[in-house]
């Protein structure tokens, strides 16, 4: 059990120390993790909401798709991004393998159906409340979506806290379609995996205890900006 | 803090971030590459001299031999340098590379657990060391990933009476991952495996670990440097990844790779022609 304590002395010095490689691929995680997050969720909560609202042949065997996706493997999501990405793909003459943009594409691909999932069971079931009060209100389709998102922004954004736990923490795709490439496409997770390869089994638990400790900051952030935004609604 | 002014604050935290990632680079080439010659720490001691000397930014993406070439035969890199002559010579043959150059070598040891079940410490032969570890009902793990270091176990067992697939799940474990990872599987499960030099020496959780047979002939482990075919793939970098390959094989390049050395041993021995 020593690389327990070998790995958090290890995590402290890194951090304290402001080790320049760390940074840099906490702020690859981040704005890889962070970005696939903010498209998932700009794809996947409206069309929660459509299918929230509206009943049409086959709406179940949608509701079942969707949940199933939230399962997908992240190196299955990964091995067809590369095989559209590569050179050899149809995508390749973009020249996006192996970079940041390809990692946040699988991704998002990765969470977008975890957002529309969760939101949509969350938009249901305001709904069934809100229903009666819409058409009354005579409101249009788009107009009831947002009505819908935006007084449930606060569940949402547990919702878009899950997609960007499954993002930050997943290895498979970004190691495909990044490649780990040092000082370029090296986010946390891969760089984890790599440690782990080369035997330093004390710096890969640290560099993911640090990882956890970011998963902490975002949600504890997300958490205050909640609060802070409770309190201002009923003030 | 107000609501909005969090709103300002995060966002403004992530648009930095999102700003501060993206190195432009004037010139730069991507080496499809085996995972010993990254683990081993070669490159961080190789590349930057390159790129002192030549300007161009070399990206290195460390998979398995196989893979490596299935990348680069898709023209998803500029340099391919792998330990699999046969493969590399195919992929020359193929078109899909200009032409193939000896780079370096080491060989390939057998390592397992102190106690040596099967009793081969000190072995020479690897094939008749092989046959005794079958014999001994020891566990044997096994990359099983089509990689060049899969590909010389391989072709070592052929050489063998025993058929490891008959084995396989049972003495015989092929982990399909890479030779870290391997490594990693053999020293938890007390099994003897296969690995570079390189990746031996450089590899920090050996636990009780020894090498057991080494010195054979059979175990060379030849690296070879290939400049992807920019008449199969337009995107690939020629001139710059020329430049890297016309390097690694000159007398400046090849001293580098000599000096570079791990606890007093070197990993890797020049021999470009």
């Amino acid at each position: 059990m020593q690389d327990f304590g070998e790995a958090f002395r290890l995590a402290v010095s890194l951090v304290l120390s402001g080790d320049a490689d760390l940074v840099e691929i906490v702020a690859l995680s981040l704005k890889v993790s962070l970005t696939a997050i903010g498209l998932a969720c700009v794809i996947g909560l409206p069309l929660g909401a459509i299918v929230a609202i509206t009943r049409f042949p086959g709406r179940n065997a949608v509701l079942i798709l969707f949940n199933a996706l939230m399962g997908l493997p992240p190196v299955v999501v990964g091995l067809i991004v590369y095989l559209h990405l590569s050179r050899a793909g149809p995508l390749g003459f973009l020249g996006l393998l192996y970079t940041p943009t390809a990692m946040i594409i699988a991704q998002t691909i990765l969470i977008t159906p975890i957002v529309m999932a969760l939101s949509r069971q969350v938009l249901e079931d305001l709904n069934a409340e809100y229903a009666e009060q819409f058409r009354s209100l005579v409101l249009s389709r788009w107009q009831q979506v947002r009505a819908l998102i935006w007084d449930a922004r606060f569940s949402l954004m547990t919702v878009a806290l899950a997609g960007f736990g499954r993002a930050v923490a997943e290895v498979g795709a970004v190691m495909i379609v990044g490649g780990n490439i040092d000082h370029l496409t090296r986010v946390m997770t891969t760089a984890i995996a790599l440690e782990t390869s080369k035997g330093d089994l004390s710096l890969a638990l640290a560099l993911g205890m640090v990882l956890m400790v970011i998963a902490l900051g975002v949600n504890a952030m997300v958490q205050s900006l909640r609060m802070t935004a409770v309190r201002h609604a009923y003030a | 803090m107000t609501f909005k002014t969090r709103i300002l604050a995060t966002t403004a935290i992530v648009a930095g971030i999102a700003a501060s990632g993206g190195v432009a680079q004037e010139q730069s080439i991507l080496v499809q590459s085996t995972t010993s010659t990254a683990n081993s720490g070669l490159y961080d001691h190789l590349l930057p001299i390159f790129t002192q000397e030549s300007g161009i930014a070399v990206n290195v993406v460390a998979v398995g031999t196989g893979q490596a070439i299935k990348n680069a035969a898709n023209c998803d890199g500029d340099v391919l340098l792998v330990h699999a002559k046969a493969a590399e010579e195919k992929f020359v043959a193929d078109g899909y590379g200009v032409e193939r150059f000896d780079l370096m070598y080491n060989d390939f040891v057998i390592v397992g657990p102190d106690e040596d079940p099967a009793g081969v410490t000190g072995m020479k032969d690897a094939q008749a060391s092989l046959e005794k570890i079958a014999a001994s009902g020891a566990v044997f793990a096994s990359r099983g990933d089509d990689s060049g270091t899969h590909k010389k176990e391989m072709s070592l067992w052929a050489a063998t009476s025993v058929d490891p697939a008959s084995g396989s799940g049972a003495w015989y474990r092929e982990t399909g991952s890479g030779m870290g990872a391997t490594l990693n599987v053999a020293v938890g499960m007390d099994a003897y495996a296969m690995t570079d030099r390189a990746t031996w020496i450089s590899f920090e959780n050996k636990s009780d670990f020894e090498i057991h047979v080494e010195g054979d002939e059979d175990l060379f482990n030849q690296y070879g440097v290939i400049l992807v075919n920019p008449a199969k793939c337009e995107n690939v970098n020629a001139e710059a990844g020329q430049t890297f390959v016309d390097w690694v094989i000159s007398d400046a390049g090849q001293a580098a790779i000599a000096s570079y050395d791990l606890n007093g041993q070197q990993l890797f021995f020049p021999n470009a022609d």
